[in-house]
Protein backbone atom coordinates (compact mmCIF):
# COMPACT_ATOMS: atom_id res chain seq x y z
CA UNK A 1 0.00 0.00 0.00
CA UNK A 2 0.95 3.33 -1.09
CA UNK A 3 0.88 5.91 1.72
CA UNK A 4 1.01 9.68 0.84
CA UNK A 5 3.20 11.32 3.05
CA UNK A 6 2.90 15.20 4.75
CA UNK A 7 6.03 16.92 5.92
CA UNK A 8 5.54 18.79 9.38
CA UNK A 9 9.04 21.04 10.10
CA UNK A 10 9.45 23.39 13.24
CA UNK A 11 11.81 25.67 13.43
CA UNK A 12 14.64 27.06 16.05
CA UNK A 13 16.06 30.49 15.06
CA UNK A 14 19.14 31.62 17.37
CA UNK A 15 19.45 35.22 16.81
CA UNK A 16 22.69 36.74 18.56
CA UNK A 17 21.89 40.03 19.19
CA UNK A 18 23.56 43.10 18.58
CA UNK A 19 25.16 44.15 21.97
CA UNK A 20 27.98 45.99 22.74
CA UNK A 21 29.02 43.38 25.84
CA UNK A 22 27.76 40.08 26.73
CA UNK A 23 24.40 38.75 28.47
CA UNK A 24 25.93 38.28 31.77
CA UNK A 25 29.42 40.07 31.38
CA UNK A 26 31.07 43.35 30.61
CA UNK A 27 33.00 41.51 28.31
CA UNK A 28 33.15 43.05 24.07
CA UNK A 29 31.26 41.12 21.54
CA UNK A 30 33.19 42.06 18.52
CA UNK A 31 33.34 39.07 15.71
CA UNK A 32 36.81 38.47 14.94
CA UNK A 33 38.85 39.31 17.76
CA UNK A 34 42.15 37.18 18.46
CA UNK A 35 41.20 33.77 20.03
CA UNK A 36 40.41 33.83 24.09
CA UNK A 37 40.51 37.92 23.93
CA UNK A 38 37.02 38.40 25.01
CA UNK A 39 36.41 35.95 27.19
CA UNK A 40 36.42 37.18 30.97
CA UNK A 41 36.46 35.57 34.12
CA UNK A 42 32.56 35.33 34.03
CA UNK A 43 32.62 33.80 30.60
CA UNK A 44 35.29 31.24 31.80
CA UNK A 45 32.67 29.82 34.55
CA UNK A 46 35.77 30.95 36.86
CA UNK A 47 34.55 30.42 41.07
CA UNK A 48 33.25 33.21 42.39
CA UNK A 49 31.89 35.43 39.67
CA UNK A 50 28.11 36.39 39.35
CA UNK A 51 26.19 36.79 36.07
CA UNK A 52 24.84 40.29 35.69
CA UNK A 53 21.84 40.53 33.03
CA UNK A 54 22.39 43.36 30.66
CA UNK A 55 19.64 45.53 29.62
CA UNK A 56 19.99 46.02 26.15
CA UNK A 57 19.65 42.23 25.48
CA UNK A 58 16.24 42.42 27.38
CA UNK A 59 15.05 45.52 25.57
CA UNK A 60 15.59 43.62 22.15
CA UNK A 61 14.16 40.45 23.35
CA UNK A 62 11.09 42.44 24.26
CA UNK A 63 11.54 44.70 20.72
CA UNK A 64 11.24 40.96 18.81
CA UNK A 65 8.53 39.71 20.79
CA UNK A 66 6.24 43.01 20.58
CA UNK A 67 6.84 42.62 17.00
CA UNK A 68 5.61 39.32 16.26
CA UNK A 69 2.42 40.22 18.57
CA UNK A 70 3.47 38.08 21.60
CA UNK A 71 2.78 38.06 25.15
CA UNK A 72 5.96 39.50 27.39
CA UNK A 73 6.31 37.92 30.72
CA UNK A 74 6.37 40.54 33.23
CA UNK A 75 8.36 38.23 35.55
CA UNK A 76 10.46 36.19 33.29
CA UNK A 77 13.18 33.62 34.95
CA UNK A 78 16.42 31.91 33.85
CA UNK A 79 17.04 28.28 33.62
CA UNK A 80 20.60 26.06 33.69
CA UNK A 81 20.51 23.73 30.96
CA UNK A 82 22.80 21.27 32.11
CA UNK A 83 25.36 19.17 29.86
CA UNK A 84 29.05 18.73 29.27
CA UNK A 85 30.88 19.93 26.37
CA UNK A 86 34.57 21.96 26.32
CA UNK A 87 33.50 24.88 24.82
CA UNK A 88 30.87 25.35 27.46
CA UNK A 89 33.29 25.98 30.76
CA UNK A 90 30.88 26.31 33.84
CA UNK A 91 28.87 22.88 32.24
CA UNK A 92 25.94 24.21 31.86
CA UNK A 93 24.12 26.74 29.83
CA UNK A 94 22.37 29.94 31.35
CA UNK A 95 18.64 29.71 29.12
CA UNK A 96 15.65 29.90 30.01
CA UNK A 97 12.78 27.08 30.29
CA UNK A 98 9.94 27.96 32.48
CA UNK A 99 8.10 31.15 32.03
CA UNK A 100 10.77 32.53 28.67
CA UNK A 101 10.38 36.76 28.37
CA UNK A 102 8.34 36.25 24.98
CA UNK A 103 5.53 33.80 24.42
CA UNK A 104 3.18 33.42 21.67
CA UNK A 105 2.83 35.97 18.59
CA UNK A 106 2.67 34.60 14.59
CA UNK A 107 4.34 36.02 11.39
CA UNK A 108 2.72 36.02 8.38
CA UNK A 109 4.10 34.30 5.29
CA UNK A 110 4.35 33.87 1.12
CA UNK A 111 2.67 30.43 0.93
CA UNK A 112 2.26 29.34 -2.61
CA UNK A 113 0.58 33.28 -3.20
CA UNK A 114 -1.37 33.01 0.25
CA UNK A 115 -0.44 34.03 2.97
CA UNK A 116 0.12 32.22 6.42
CA UNK A 117 0.08 32.24 9.40
CA UNK A 118 3.12 30.16 11.63
CA UNK A 119 2.74 30.94 15.13
CA UNK A 120 5.71 31.40 17.51
CA UNK A 121 5.87 29.10 20.55
CA UNK A 122 8.08 31.06 22.29
CA UNK A 123 11.40 33.28 22.17
CA UNK A 124 14.18 32.91 25.15
CA UNK A 125 16.86 34.64 25.96
CA UNK A 126 20.07 32.98 26.86
CA UNK A 127 23.71 32.63 26.36
CA UNK A 128 26.36 31.42 23.58
CA UNK A 129 28.86 28.75 23.82
CA UNK A 130 32.37 29.30 22.60
CA UNK A 131 33.49 27.87 19.76
CA UNK A 132 35.64 24.47 19.14
CA UNK A 133 37.61 23.62 16.21
CA UNK A 134 39.04 20.41 15.10
CA UNK A 135 40.89 20.73 12.42
CA UNK A 136 43.60 22.85 13.71
CA UNK A 137 45.50 20.20 15.62
CA UNK A 138 45.62 16.60 15.03
CA UNK A 139 45.26 14.76 18.33
CA UNK A 140 43.55 17.74 19.44
CA UNK A 141 40.35 19.85 19.73
CA UNK A 142 41.58 24.15 20.30
CA UNK A 143 38.72 26.54 21.91
CA UNK A 144 38.16 29.54 21.26
CA UNK A 145 35.53 31.53 24.22
CA UNK A 146 35.16 34.98 22.69
CA UNK A 147 31.90 33.97 21.95
CA UNK A 148 31.00 32.36 25.01
CA UNK A 149 28.36 34.45 26.69
CA UNK A 150 26.77 36.53 23.68
CA UNK A 151 23.23 37.32 23.89
CA UNK A 152 21.09 35.33 21.98
CA UNK A 153 17.06 34.78 21.74
CA UNK A 154 16.23 31.25 20.51
CA UNK A 155 12.84 31.85 18.72
CA UNK A 156 10.88 27.93 18.52
CA UNK A 157 8.03 27.86 16.02
CA UNK A 158 4.90 25.58 16.33
CA UNK A 159 5.33 22.50 13.53
CA UNK A 160 3.44 24.99 10.84
CA UNK A 161 5.79 24.39 7.82
CA UNK A 162 4.93 21.72 5.09
CA UNK A 163 7.67 22.15 2.96
CA UNK A 164 11.46 23.39 3.15
CA UNK A 165 10.35 26.32 0.88
CA UNK A 166 8.27 27.50 3.72
CA UNK A 167 10.69 27.21 6.10
CA UNK A 168 12.82 29.10 4.40
CA UNK A 169 10.22 31.73 3.66
CA UNK A 170 9.57 31.89 7.86
CA UNK A 171 13.47 32.17 8.45
CA UNK A 172 13.78 34.82 5.50
CA UNK A 173 10.72 36.87 7.40
CA UNK A 174 12.72 36.16 10.45
CA UNK A 175 16.32 37.46 9.24
CA UNK A 176 14.58 40.19 7.60
CA UNK A 177 12.20 41.45 10.94
CA UNK A 178 15.40 41.20 13.35
CA UNK A 179 17.54 43.67 10.93
CA UNK A 180 14.79 45.55 10.84
CA UNK A 181 14.51 46.09 14.82
CA UNK A 182 18.06 46.56 14.69
CA UNK A 183 18.82 43.94 17.27
CA UNK A 184 20.81 41.52 15.01
CA UNK A 185 23.17 42.17 12.07
CA UNK A 186 21.74 39.22 10.26
CA UNK A 187 25.76 37.65 9.19
CA UNK A 188 24.94 33.58 8.31
CA UNK A 189 28.36 33.18 7.34
CA UNK A 190 29.80 34.47 10.89
CA UNK A 191 26.94 32.51 12.69
CA UNK A 192 24.75 35.39 13.80
CA UNK A 193 22.23 34.11 12.25
CA UNK A 194 21.44 30.06 12.23
CA UNK A 195 18.69 27.31 13.36
CA UNK A 196 18.02 23.81 13.99
CA UNK A 197 15.04 22.68 12.02
CA UNK A 198 12.63 19.95 13.49
CA UNK A 199 11.53 17.62 10.79
CA UNK A 200 8.52 14.43 10.82
CA UNK A 201 6.16 12.58 8.22
CA UNK A 202 3.14 11.60 8.47
CA UNK A 203 -0.17 10.15 6.59
CA UNK A 204 -1.60 13.33 4.75
CA UNK A 205 -4.93 13.99 6.72
CA UNK A 206 -3.86 12.66 9.86
CA UNK A 207 -3.68 15.33 12.63
CA UNK A 208 -1.17 14.00 14.73
CA UNK A 209 2.37 14.21 14.81
CA UNK A 210 4.99 11.64 13.39
CA UNK A 211 8.58 11.18 14.98
CA UNK A 212 10.74 13.76 14.58
CA UNK A 213 14.24 14.37 14.35
CA UNK A 214 16.18 17.53 14.75
CA UNK A 215 19.00 18.97 12.52
CA UNK A 216 21.87 21.37 13.73
CA UNK A 217 23.46 24.27 12.72
CA UNK A 218 22.13 25.27 9.66
CA UNK A 219 23.56 28.75 8.29
CA UNK A 220 22.58 29.04 5.40
CA UNK A 221 19.09 29.72 3.46
CA UNK A 222 20.90 26.96 1.19
CA UNK A 223 21.51 24.48 3.44
CA UNK A 224 18.15 24.83 5.65
CA UNK A 225 16.43 23.85 2.27
CA UNK A 226 18.90 21.15 1.04
CA UNK A 227 18.78 19.65 4.94
CA UNK A 228 15.35 19.24 4.82
CA UNK A 229 14.74 18.20 1.67
CA UNK A 230 17.01 15.52 2.27
CA UNK A 231 15.38 15.00 5.87
CA UNK A 232 11.98 14.37 3.75
CA UNK A 233 13.07 11.78 1.42
CA UNK A 234 14.90 9.82 3.61
CA UNK A 235 12.31 9.17 6.30
CA UNK A 236 9.98 8.53 3.65
CA UNK A 237 12.46 5.88 2.47
CA UNK A 238 12.03 4.87 6.43
CA UNK A 239 8.56 4.48 6.95
CA UNK A 240 7.78 3.21 3.44
CA UNK A 241 9.81 0.22 4.24
CA UNK A 242 7.72 0.03 7.04
CA UNK A 243 10.91 0.61 9.61
CA UNK A 244 10.41 3.69 12.27
CA UNK A 245 12.27 6.85 12.29
CA UNK A 246 14.24 7.43 15.11
CA UNK A 247 14.31 10.48 17.42
CA UNK A 248 17.73 11.60 16.82
CA UNK A 249 20.01 14.93 16.58
CA UNK A 250 21.47 14.62 12.97
CA UNK A 251 24.06 17.03 11.78
CA UNK A 252 23.60 18.39 7.94
CA UNK A 253 27.17 17.78 5.94
CA UNK A 254 26.54 20.23 2.74
CA UNK A 255 29.46 18.79 1.05
CA UNK A 256 27.90 15.65 0.92
CA UNK A 257 24.22 17.00 0.72
CA UNK A 258 23.28 14.23 3.62
CA UNK A 259 22.12 14.46 6.81
CA UNK A 260 24.22 11.90 9.81
CA UNK A 261 23.33 10.39 13.25
CA UNK A 262 24.93 12.55 16.17
CA UNK A 263 24.99 9.66 18.62
CA UNK A 264 26.89 11.59 20.62
CA UNK A 265 24.06 14.12 21.71
CA UNK A 266 21.82 11.27 22.31
CA UNK A 267 23.01 10.89 26.26
CA UNK A 268 23.00 14.62 27.10
CA UNK A 269 19.92 14.94 25.87
CA UNK A 270 18.21 15.39 29.65
CA UNK A 271 19.49 18.34 30.68
CA UNK A 272 17.80 18.52 33.97
CA UNK A 273 16.83 22.44 34.27
CA UNK A 274 16.66 24.11 37.05
CA UNK A 275 16.04 27.76 37.77
CA UNK A 276 19.80 29.47 38.12
CA UNK A 277 20.46 30.84 41.40
CA UNK A 278 22.36 33.34 40.69
CA UNK A 279 19.93 35.44 38.98
CA UNK A 280 16.67 36.59 40.20
CA UNK A 281 13.63 37.33 38.02
CA UNK A 282 13.63 39.99 35.80
CA UNK A 283 10.76 42.09 36.53
CA UNK A 284 9.34 44.14 33.20
CA UNK A 285 7.39 46.96 34.06
CA UNK A 286 4.15 47.75 31.66
CA UNK A 287 6.19 51.41 31.33
CA UNK A 288 9.19 49.46 30.14
CA UNK A 289 7.04 47.69 27.46
CA UNK A 290 4.99 51.47 26.94
CA UNK A 291 8.82 52.76 26.00
CA UNK A 292 9.90 50.32 23.64
CA UNK A 293 6.26 49.95 21.73
CA UNK A 294 7.07 54.01 21.26
CA UNK A 295 10.36 53.66 19.92
CA UNK A 296 9.70 50.38 17.05
CA UNK A 297 10.76 50.94 13.93
CA UNK A 298 8.42 50.28 11.20
CA UNK A 299 8.02 46.70 10.61
CA UNK A 300 8.69 45.19 7.04
CA UNK A 301 4.84 44.69 6.30
CA UNK A 302 3.95 47.46 7.16
CA UNK A 303 6.68 49.46 5.01
CA UNK A 304 5.76 46.87 2.04
CA UNK A 305 1.94 48.18 2.22
CA UNK A 306 3.13 51.57 2.65
CA UNK A 307 5.22 51.21 -0.43
CA UNK A 308 2.58 49.58 -2.58
CA UNK A 309 0.11 52.36 -1.45
CA UNK A 310 1.82 54.95 -1.72
CA UNK A 311 4.14 54.70 -4.78
CA UNK A 312 1.35 52.35 -6.81
CA UNK A 313 4.29 50.06 -7.36
CA UNK A 314 3.99 46.60 -8.08
CA UNK A 315 4.19 43.67 -5.05
CA UNK A 316 7.06 42.23 -6.68
CA UNK A 317 9.30 45.53 -6.62
CA UNK A 318 8.39 46.21 -3.49
CA UNK A 319 9.54 42.58 -2.57
CA UNK A 320 12.72 43.40 -3.62
CA UNK A 321 13.39 46.71 -2.36
CA UNK A 322 12.06 46.11 1.33
CA UNK A 323 14.00 42.74 1.37
CA UNK A 324 16.95 44.61 2.99
CA UNK A 325 16.29 47.53 5.50
CA UNK A 326 19.28 49.53 3.76
CA UNK A 327 18.27 49.28 0.42
CA UNK A 328 14.72 50.79 0.91
CA UNK A 329 16.20 53.15 3.19
CA UNK A 330 18.31 54.30 0.21
CA UNK A 331 15.32 54.08 -2.28
CA UNK A 332 13.08 56.72 -0.03
CA UNK A 333 16.29 59.10 0.21
CA UNK A 334 16.43 58.73 -3.94
CA UNK A 335 12.49 59.56 -4.15
CA UNK A 336 12.14 62.31 -2.03
CA UNK A 337 15.06 64.28 -4.63
CA UNK A 338 14.16 63.22 -8.13
CA UNK A 339 11.33 64.50 -10.32
CA UNK A 340 10.53 61.55 -11.79
CA UNK A 341 8.15 58.62 -11.95
CA UNK A 342 8.79 56.86 -8.71
CA UNK A 343 8.54 53.52 -10.94
CA UNK A 344 11.12 54.95 -12.91
CA UNK A 345 13.71 54.76 -9.49
CA UNK A 346 12.38 51.45 -8.77
CA UNK A 347 13.46 49.94 -11.99
CA UNK A 348 16.72 51.89 -11.82
CA UNK A 349 17.46 50.59 -8.68
CA UNK A 350 16.52 47.11 -8.90
CA UNK A 351 17.94 46.53 -12.66
CA UNK A 352 21.10 48.97 -12.93
CA UNK A 353 22.00 49.63 -9.21
CA UNK A 354 21.32 46.30 -7.66
CA UNK A 355 23.16 43.96 -10.55
CA UNK A 356 26.14 45.87 -10.00
CA UNK A 357 26.12 45.25 -6.21
CA UNK A 358 25.65 41.44 -7.37
CA UNK A 359 28.38 41.93 -9.77
CA UNK A 360 30.75 43.18 -7.26
CA UNK A 361 29.64 41.02 -4.55
CA UNK A 362 28.70 43.99 -2.45
CA UNK A 363 25.70 43.98 0.02
CA UNK A 364 23.14 46.61 -0.53
CA UNK A 365 23.60 48.26 2.65
CA UNK A 366 27.71 48.93 1.55
CA UNK A 367 26.74 50.04 -1.68
CA UNK A 368 29.39 53.47 -2.96
CA UNK A 369 26.97 55.47 -4.73
CA UNK A 370 25.18 58.14 -2.19
CA UNK A 371 21.54 58.17 -2.48
CA UNK A 372 22.06 61.85 -3.40
CA UNK A 373 24.17 61.45 -6.42
CA UNK A 374 22.21 58.31 -7.53
CA UNK A 375 18.77 60.54 -7.25
CA UNK A 376 21.14 63.50 -9.83
CA UNK A 377 21.80 60.67 -12.09
CA UNK A 378 18.35 59.35 -12.15
CA UNK A 379 17.27 63.59 -12.89
CA UNK A 380 19.96 63.24 -15.63
CA UNK A 381 18.14 60.99 -17.25
CA UNK A 382 14.37 62.30 -16.92
CA UNK A 383 15.64 65.32 -17.69
CA UNK A 384 16.63 63.91 -21.02
CA UNK A 385 20.59 65.43 -20.50
CA UNK A 386 22.01 61.65 -21.06
CA UNK A 387 20.88 58.80 -22.37
CA UNK A 388 19.29 55.82 -20.73
CA UNK A 389 22.45 53.83 -22.39
CA UNK A 390 25.12 56.68 -20.93
CA UNK A 391 23.68 56.74 -17.80
CA UNK A 392 23.91 53.05 -17.42
CA UNK A 393 27.92 53.84 -18.31
CA UNK A 394 28.30 57.08 -16.26
CA UNK A 395 26.68 54.70 -12.88
CA UNK A 396 29.27 52.45 -13.35
CA UNK A 397 31.92 54.71 -13.64
CA UNK A 398 29.97 56.91 -10.44
CA UNK A 399 30.67 53.34 -8.55
CA UNK A 400 34.45 52.90 -9.40
CA UNK A 401 35.16 56.48 -8.51
CA UNK A 402 33.22 57.95 -6.42
CA UNK A 403 32.22 60.91 -8.45
CA UNK A 404 29.42 62.72 -9.00
CA UNK A 405 27.23 61.62 -12.00
CA UNK A 406 27.64 65.89 -12.64
CA UNK A 407 31.31 65.36 -12.55
CA UNK A 408 31.39 62.47 -14.55
CA UNK A 409 29.57 63.70 -17.61
CA UNK A 410 31.17 67.09 -17.92
CA UNK A 411 34.68 65.23 -17.48
CA UNK A 412 34.24 62.72 -20.32
CA UNK A 413 31.70 64.91 -22.46
CA UNK A 414 28.82 63.15 -22.29
CA UNK A 415 25.63 64.63 -22.71
CA UNK A 416 22.82 64.16 -24.72
CA UNK A 417 22.29 65.43 -27.96
CA UNK A 418 18.53 66.66 -28.31
CA UNK A 419 19.46 69.21 -30.74
CA UNK A 420 17.15 68.96 -33.65
CA UNK A 421 18.76 70.93 -35.67
CA UNK A 422 21.92 68.46 -35.38
CA UNK A 423 19.80 65.11 -35.36
CA UNK A 424 18.64 66.17 -38.77
CA UNK A 425 21.70 66.47 -40.16
CA UNK A 426 22.83 62.83 -38.97
CA UNK A 427 19.83 61.56 -39.37
CA UNK A 428 20.19 63.08 -43.50
CA UNK A 429 23.65 61.71 -43.71
CA UNK A 430 22.99 58.37 -42.75
CA UNK A 431 20.09 57.99 -44.95
CA UNK A 432 22.30 59.30 -48.09
CA UNK A 433 24.99 56.58 -47.41
CA UNK A 434 22.34 53.48 -47.12
CA UNK A 435 20.20 54.62 -49.86
CA UNK A 436 20.06 51.34 -51.41
CA UNK A 437 18.29 50.20 -47.63
CA UNK A 438 15.99 53.14 -48.13
CA UNK A 439 14.50 51.80 -51.46
CA UNK A 440 14.46 48.74 -49.35
CA UNK A 441 12.61 50.14 -46.79
CA UNK A 442 10.49 52.33 -49.14
CA UNK A 443 9.46 48.47 -50.69
CA UNK A 444 8.20 46.89 -47.78
CA UNK A 445 11.32 46.11 -45.37
CA UNK A 446 9.42 47.78 -42.36
CA UNK A 447 12.00 45.77 -40.04
CA UNK A 448 15.14 48.35 -41.36
CA UNK A 449 13.61 51.14 -39.23
CA UNK A 450 15.71 49.98 -36.38
CA UNK A 451 18.86 49.71 -38.72
CA UNK A 452 18.59 53.42 -39.30
CA UNK A 453 18.04 54.40 -35.90
CA UNK A 454 21.05 52.32 -34.87
CA UNK A 455 23.05 53.94 -37.71
CA UNK A 456 22.36 56.92 -36.36
CA UNK A 457 23.16 56.61 -32.66
CA UNK A 458 26.09 54.97 -33.99
CA UNK A 459 27.03 58.03 -36.25
CA UNK A 460 26.46 60.33 -32.76
CA UNK A 461 28.59 58.17 -30.87
CA UNK A 462 25.99 57.38 -28.38
CA UNK A 463 24.94 60.58 -27.83
CA UNK A 464 21.68 61.65 -30.10
CA UNK A 465 18.45 61.38 -27.87
CA UNK A 466 16.81 58.26 -29.68
CA UNK A 467 13.87 59.40 -29.20
CA UNK A 468 14.25 62.40 -31.16
CA UNK A 469 15.45 60.40 -33.53
CA UNK A 470 12.83 58.19 -33.96
CA UNK A 471 10.56 61.30 -34.45
CA UNK A 472 12.55 62.97 -37.05
CA UNK A 473 13.72 59.52 -38.90
CA UNK A 474 9.93 58.66 -39.42
CA UNK A 475 9.13 62.33 -40.72
CA UNK A 476 11.99 62.27 -43.08
CA UNK A 477 10.55 58.58 -43.96
CA UNK A 478 7.73 59.75 -44.97
CA UNK A 479 8.18 62.79 -46.26
CA UNK A 480 10.61 61.40 -49.31
CA UNK A 481 7.53 59.14 -50.14
CA UNK B 1 15.10 5.51 43.16
CA UNK B 2 17.01 2.37 42.06
CA UNK B 3 20.85 2.03 41.26
CA UNK B 4 20.04 2.70 37.79
CA UNK B 5 19.13 5.56 37.90
CA UNK B 6 21.74 6.67 40.48
CA UNK B 7 24.38 5.74 37.67
CA UNK B 8 22.59 7.51 34.65
CA UNK B 9 22.50 10.59 37.19
CA UNK B 10 26.00 10.10 37.94
CA UNK B 11 26.91 9.48 34.45
CA UNK B 12 24.71 12.58 33.40
CA UNK B 13 26.71 14.77 36.47
CA UNK B 14 30.28 13.27 35.01
CA UNK B 15 30.82 12.09 38.51
CA UNK B 16 32.60 8.82 39.18
CA UNK B 17 30.70 6.65 41.60
CA UNK B 18 31.88 3.50 42.55
CA UNK B 19 29.89 0.67 42.83
CA UNK B 20 30.31 0.01 46.03
CA UNK B 21 29.24 3.26 47.21
CA UNK B 22 26.28 3.62 44.68
CA UNK B 23 23.82 1.76 47.47
CA UNK B 24 24.49 4.18 50.00
CA UNK B 25 23.84 6.91 47.49
CA UNK B 26 20.52 5.57 46.60
CA UNK B 27 19.74 5.20 50.66
CA UNK B 28 20.72 9.24 50.95
CA UNK B 29 18.40 10.44 47.80
CA UNK B 30 15.89 7.94 48.93
CA UNK B 31 15.67 10.07 52.27
CA UNK B 32 15.94 13.60 50.75
CA UNK B 33 13.06 12.52 48.29
CA UNK B 34 11.08 11.81 50.93
CA UNK B 35 11.73 15.23 52.55
CA UNK B 36 10.27 16.32 49.22
CA UNK B 37 7.63 14.32 49.44
CA UNK B 38 6.72 15.90 52.97
CA UNK B 39 7.25 19.33 52.25
CA UNK B 40 5.02 18.40 48.92
CA UNK B 41 2.10 17.42 51.44
CA UNK B 42 1.81 20.95 52.08
CA UNK B 43 -0.93 22.75 50.19
CA UNK B 44 0.43 25.78 48.26
CA UNK B 45 -3.02 25.85 46.07
CA UNK B 46 -3.09 29.56 46.58
CA UNK B 47 0.55 30.73 46.86
CA UNK B 48 2.48 31.90 43.86
CA UNK B 49 5.70 29.28 43.03
CA UNK B 50 9.15 31.25 43.81
CA UNK B 51 12.18 30.59 41.80
CA UNK B 52 14.46 32.09 44.26
CA UNK B 53 14.47 32.17 48.23
CA UNK B 54 15.16 36.08 47.83
CA UNK B 55 12.09 38.27 47.12
CA UNK B 56 14.23 40.42 44.85
CA UNK B 57 14.12 41.76 41.01
CA UNK B 58 17.04 41.03 38.89
CA UNK B 59 18.90 44.80 38.75
CA UNK B 60 20.35 45.16 34.74
CA UNK B 61 23.49 46.56 34.05
CA UNK B 62 24.10 49.01 31.14
CA UNK B 63 25.48 48.16 28.00
CA UNK B 64 28.71 48.70 28.31
CA UNK B 65 32.21 46.91 27.85
CA UNK B 66 34.63 47.19 30.15
CA UNK B 67 36.66 43.91 30.54
CA UNK B 68 39.80 44.08 29.75
CA UNK B 69 41.73 41.47 27.90
CA UNK B 70 43.27 38.91 30.52
CA UNK B 71 43.93 36.29 28.17
CA UNK B 72 47.46 35.10 29.89
CA UNK B 73 46.48 35.67 33.41
CA UNK B 74 44.02 32.81 33.03
CA UNK B 75 45.70 30.58 30.91
CA UNK B 76 48.30 30.61 33.29
CA UNK B 77 45.23 28.40 34.91
CA UNK B 78 44.77 26.35 32.10
CA UNK B 79 46.32 22.71 31.70
CA UNK B 80 47.05 23.25 27.96
CA UNK B 81 46.44 26.37 26.05
CA UNK B 82 48.42 27.30 22.40
CA UNK B 83 48.01 29.97 20.18
CA UNK B 84 45.89 31.55 22.61
CA UNK B 85 43.78 28.62 22.29
CA UNK B 86 42.59 26.67 25.75
CA UNK B 87 43.67 23.11 24.15
CA UNK B 88 41.60 19.96 24.63
CA UNK B 89 41.58 15.90 23.55
CA UNK B 90 39.85 15.81 20.24
CA UNK B 91 36.48 15.97 20.54
CA UNK B 92 34.15 14.88 17.25
CA UNK B 93 30.67 14.56 16.78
Amino acid sequence: MDIEYESVIGLEVHVQLKTKSKIFSQASTNFGANPNTQACAVDLGLPGVLPVLNKEAVRMAITFGLAVGARIENNSIFARKNYFYPDLPKGYQISQYEIPIVSGGSLDINANGELKKIRITRAHLEEDAGKSIHDLYENESAIDLNRAGTPLIEIVSEPDMRSSKEAVEYLKKIHNLVRYLDICDGNMQEGSFRCDANVSLRAKGSNELGIRTEIKNLNSFKFVEQAINFEISRQTQVLSKGNNVVQETRLYDPNKNQTRSMRSKEEANDYRYFPDPDLLPVEITKETITKIMENMPELPDKRKTRFMDEYGLEEYDVDILISEKSLSNYFEKVVKKVTCDVKFVANWMITELLALSNKHSILPANIPVSPSDFSCLINAISDKRISSKQAKTILEKMWKSGKSPDEIIDEEGFSQISDEGQINKLVDNVLKNHYKSVEEYKNGKDKLFGFFVGEIIKESKGKANPQIVTQILKEKLKDDN
Amino acid sequence: MDKETVSKIANLANIELDDSKVNEVVNNLEKILKLVDEMNSVDTSNLNPMSHPLNLKQELRDDIVLEPNQRELFQENSPNSHDGYYIVPKIID
